[in-house]
């Protein structure tokens, strides 16, 4: 056991070196820009006098060092500083819309993993029949249609055709639970078409692998039934690289979501970056990716961990 | 026997006009069949055909151009979103009437010295803020000068820069002292900055706190997500029927779409005019179209080769088929332009002024004359100028080719065209938003020291015209005044103007409109919210 903490605290150790790597670029990408952030907010209408105050105010004449520093230490307490268009907290801004993202992923992810596992164990055990060849086709189409796309079609179906669910996802307040599944059904359900494929065939990959081995044709011999060879005997060490891809895809439902807010007009966190870039928003901009890198490191880490754990032999090294 | 049928006729008709299956010109046309005189037809258009306002309901409007750093600063308003806003829960001294002529808001009437340079406006006593305070001449003072002065940062400050001093003469009463004649300033006074608000102790004008005098109360505002408001009670104007009112900020104009037809909203701004078509086979919806004072302009610098010449640019007017590109770039949804920059949609527009026709016949002995006649010149444009933008261009250099003219069509990229190609590059496609009046648009870009003469063009007749026109109380000798103006614009001006966009917008068939709207901005003048309302 003490192992296993050892272990988790080496790779935590590492990802947070990799964060701080991420953050040093992630700073210092903006000063690399022509101009600074005094410059933005003034745009047009600054003078020499105005933009030296604007500097002094914002403390742009200390050096990019002691800066970042500060900046960083703002950022382990969660202040990212204030946002240069609206001057509210850059926390405020995206404080709330960040939640929607979370939501909205966990949401899909609690739809998708179990599906997209069962669904690759069915197929495993079912290989090369019909069924199998069905699930791959249709998995691979949502797969390869852009987000955008497979929005539109659900939309043209669920809400104008048959007006199942509503084709935007706009939130207000006081909603009920039951509400808010409700509407965010459609973006959560393209989001399960998009990760859906790629889990399900590395499930039946991973699985098919192991079906070769000795072991399994040891199973078979004695007499246990297709599904408890696969269940039982196969899926237990197929896990590490399943864990592996269902990590990759929780983070691609969180940072990857931009095309789904738009279509359907969800108040996600990706909406705001896009505004902020286009309006030289930095602190904003910075927030949002030190939050993404943040959330894919984690999920890194977690499926390494998790990789750990389910392998006898990972978690006893020689 | 006819009096029966015709008496048939009418009833059907008013039938008609109240489902909104038919238009007001329509209506007017078959009532005067029916023997009726115009002025008995448009009474029974206003009293008996169109429906009855009802009170009640939440409004849910899709709208375009929300973004995140969208604010309550009048002086700072530029998106859509927040032009909605200032319409929706504050008010402004006059307002364009759904018929573009203009029409009371806070104030309720005005009158000039006879030179034009004082203007005095009686305010509404009944006009509240949302808060409980009445509006006085102090608010309007204050209002006002918040765009005004070396220290404001306000957007609307060049509209204003002719007033030198705004007193309240009363509580009710504001005077506004000009340096010049100015007869457009209660048209002035629509200008979406110029909101009133109410007034701090100091003398200040507080826009932070989102309090106003219009026709709806803000209940809560996410800048670019959402916004809600409740009916003012003690609004000083006729209508806001709605109870309540429900923005969605959707930029997505696929979603707009789906959101109307899909019943999720009631009215949705700015439809793409390339699916308009299909929109009006759906039942429940209704595409609104109006002409409006937008436009699309190609400034040539005059004082550059080789649009120094007169006959050049002549030549290039000649070269362009404006119902082509009017047909295939806005799917017919525009007016032709004619080089002048004043739109059917502005007061003052002048009738009968020929059409310039697409005649490369001409304008190729117009270049010969000028010694060009294998004139090449490249002309820059850019996606975000308008829908099909890079399209126009490349049309309308293959009609040029007719005239043997060789246009080469500059792609510049969206990302600060206004600030590197806009007003440097000598010809260029500009997209301009509709203002007011024929004064205010040839002030701001075709006087000869106007910061943003786009063409660099200058001729003396215009000028002279320009400032005799603005100080002109007698509109019949004004509109003569445009007229002529507008003549010099399209004979020797140095701006091709291929067309007036129009508004497209799109409402379900259960709101119900005065069948006339506001050719000022999208969604009735983005008054929508206080002069519609639901029929069933």
């Amino acid at each position: 056991m003490g192992d296993i903490l050892g272990l988790v605290g080496k790779r935590l150790g590492l990802g947070l070196v990799i964060l701080l790597i991420i953050s040093v670029i992630i700073f210092f990408m903006v000063e690399l820009l022509p101009g600074d952030i005094a410059e933005a907010v003034l745009g047009q209408g600054a003078t020499k006098e105005n933009l030296a105050a604007m500097r002094e105010q914002m403390g742009l004449n200390q050096p990019a060092i002691w800066r970042y520093l500060q900046w960083l230490g703002g950022a382990l307490t969660l202040d990212f500083g204030s946002s240069i268009v609206t001057q509210e907290p850059v926390m405020s801004v995206i404080g709330a819309r960040f939640a929607n993202t979370l939501f909205l992923a966990a949401y899909a992810a609690v739809i998708a993993v179990p599906f997209a596992i069962i669904l690759g164990v069915i197929v495993a055990l079912l290989r090369n029949t019909v069924f199998d060849r069905v699930a791959n086709v249709l998995t691979l189409t949502s797969i390869s249609s852009p987000e955008f796309f497979l929005g539109y079609i659900l939309i043209l179906f669920f809400s104008v055709k048959w007006g199942m669910f509503p084709a935007i996802a706009s939130l207000s307040e006081g909603m009920s639970f039951a509400d808010l599944l409700e509407r965010t059904f459609l973006p959560a359900l393209t989001l399960v078409l998009v990760v859906v494929a790629h889990m399900m065939r590395m499930t039946r990959a991973a699985i098919i692998n192991l079906l070769a081995s000795p072991y399994i044709e040891m199973a078979r011999l004695k007499g246990a039934p297709p599904w408890k060879v696969i269940v039982k005997h196969a899926l237990p060490n197929a896990w590490a690289p399943i864990i592996n891809v269902v990590a990759l895809n929780l983070a691609y439902l969180i940072t990857g979501v931009v095309l789904v807010e738009v279509v359907f007009v969800y108040p996600g966190v990706g909406q705001a970056l896009v505004d902020a870039v286009s309006k030289r928003d930095f602190p904003v901009v910075q927030a949002c990716c030190l939050i993404f890198a943040a959330t894919f490191i984690l999920l890194n880490l977690a499926a390494d961990v998790g990789a750990i754990l389910t392998n006898p032999r990972l978690r006893h090294p020689k | 026997m006819t009096k029966v049928k015709d008496q048939m006729m009418i009833d059907t008709l008013a039938q008609a006009a109240r489902e909104g299956t038919i238009s007001r010109r329509s209506f007017m046309h078959y009532s005067m069949a029916a023997g009726m005189t115009a002025t008995a037809a448009t009474g029974l258009w206003t009293t008996k055909a169109q429906a009855e306002p009802k009170r009640g309901g939440t409004f849910r409007i899709a709208q375009h151009d929300g973004n995140t750093g969208d604010s309550h600063d009048p002086g700072l308003y530029e998106s859509n979103a927040e032009i909605l806003n200032a319409h929706t829960h504050r008010a402004f001294l006059t307002m364009i009437n759904t018929d573009g002529t203009l029409g009371p808001d806070v104030a309720s009437e005005w009158s000039a010295t006879a030179d034009a340079s004082e203007w005095t406006f009686k305010l509404n006593p009944k006009a509240t803020f949302h808060s409980g305070g009445k509006v006085t001449a102090e608010d309007v003072v204050a209002s006002m000068n918040f765009h005004r002065g070396d220290a404001t940062t306000s957007a609307a400050k060049a509209l204003l820069a002719s007033v030198t001093d705004i007193v309240a003469d009363d509580e009710h009463t504001v005077t506004f002292k000009m340096d010049a004649g100015n007869a457009d300033l209660p048209w002035l006074m629509t200008d979406y900055h110029l909101v009133i608000l109410p007034r701090n102790d100091d003398g200040t004008a507080n826009w932070q706190s989102g309090d106003g005098c219009g026709p709806y109360v803000l209940k809560d505002w996410k800048p670019g997500v959402s916004a809600s408001f409740t009916r003012h009670e003690d609004w000083h104007g006729e209508g806001a029927y709605f109870d309540a009112v429900e923005v969605t900020y959707i930029n997505d104009p696929n979603a707009r779409q789906t959101a109307l037809v899909t019943g999720d909203v009631d009215a949705t701004s700015l439809l793409e005019n390339k699916t308009m078509s299909l929109l009006m086979r759906q039942p429940d919806v209704d595409i609104i179209n109006i002409p409006s004072a937008q436009a699309i302009t190609m400034p040539m610098f005059c004082d550059q080769a080789p649009f120094d010449n007169v006959d050049v640019r002549k030549a290039l007017k000649l070269s362009m088929n404006r119902e082509e590109l009017v047909e295939k770039i806005a799917f017919g949804a525009a007016t032709v332009g004619n080089d002048f920059h004043h739109s059917p949609a502005m007061p003052y527009w002048p009738e009968g002024i020929e059409q310039t026709q697409y005649d490369p016949d001409q304008a190729k002995s117009l270049l010969k004359k000028a010694g060009m006649e294998n004139l090449s010149v490249s002309f820059s444009t850019a996606d975000s100028i308008t829908a099909g933008a890079v399209d126009l261009a490349i049309l309308y250099s293959e009609q040029a080719k007719a005239s043997g003219i060789d246009i080469k069509a500059v792609r510049e990229p969206n990302d600060g065209y206004y600030s590197d190609v806009w007003l440097k590059k000598p010809w260029c496609m500009v997209v301009w938003g509709a203002r007011p009046t024929p004064d205010v648009m040839y002030s701001l870009a075709y006087k000869d020291d106007a910061a943003w003469n786009e063409s660099h063009w200058q001729n003396e007749e215009f000028n002279k015209l320009l400032l005799q026109a603005k100080a002109e109380l007698d509109d019949s000798l004004r509109a003569e005044m445009y007229r002529d103006m507008a003549i010099l614009a399209k004979d020797d001006g140095g701006t091709i103007i291929p067309f007036f966009p129009n508004f497209v917008y799109g409402i379900r068939k259960n709101v119900g409109t005065t069948g006339e709207y506001a050719a000022s901005w999208h969604m009735d003048g983005y008054r929508a919210a206080s002069r519609w309302w639901f029929n069933a």
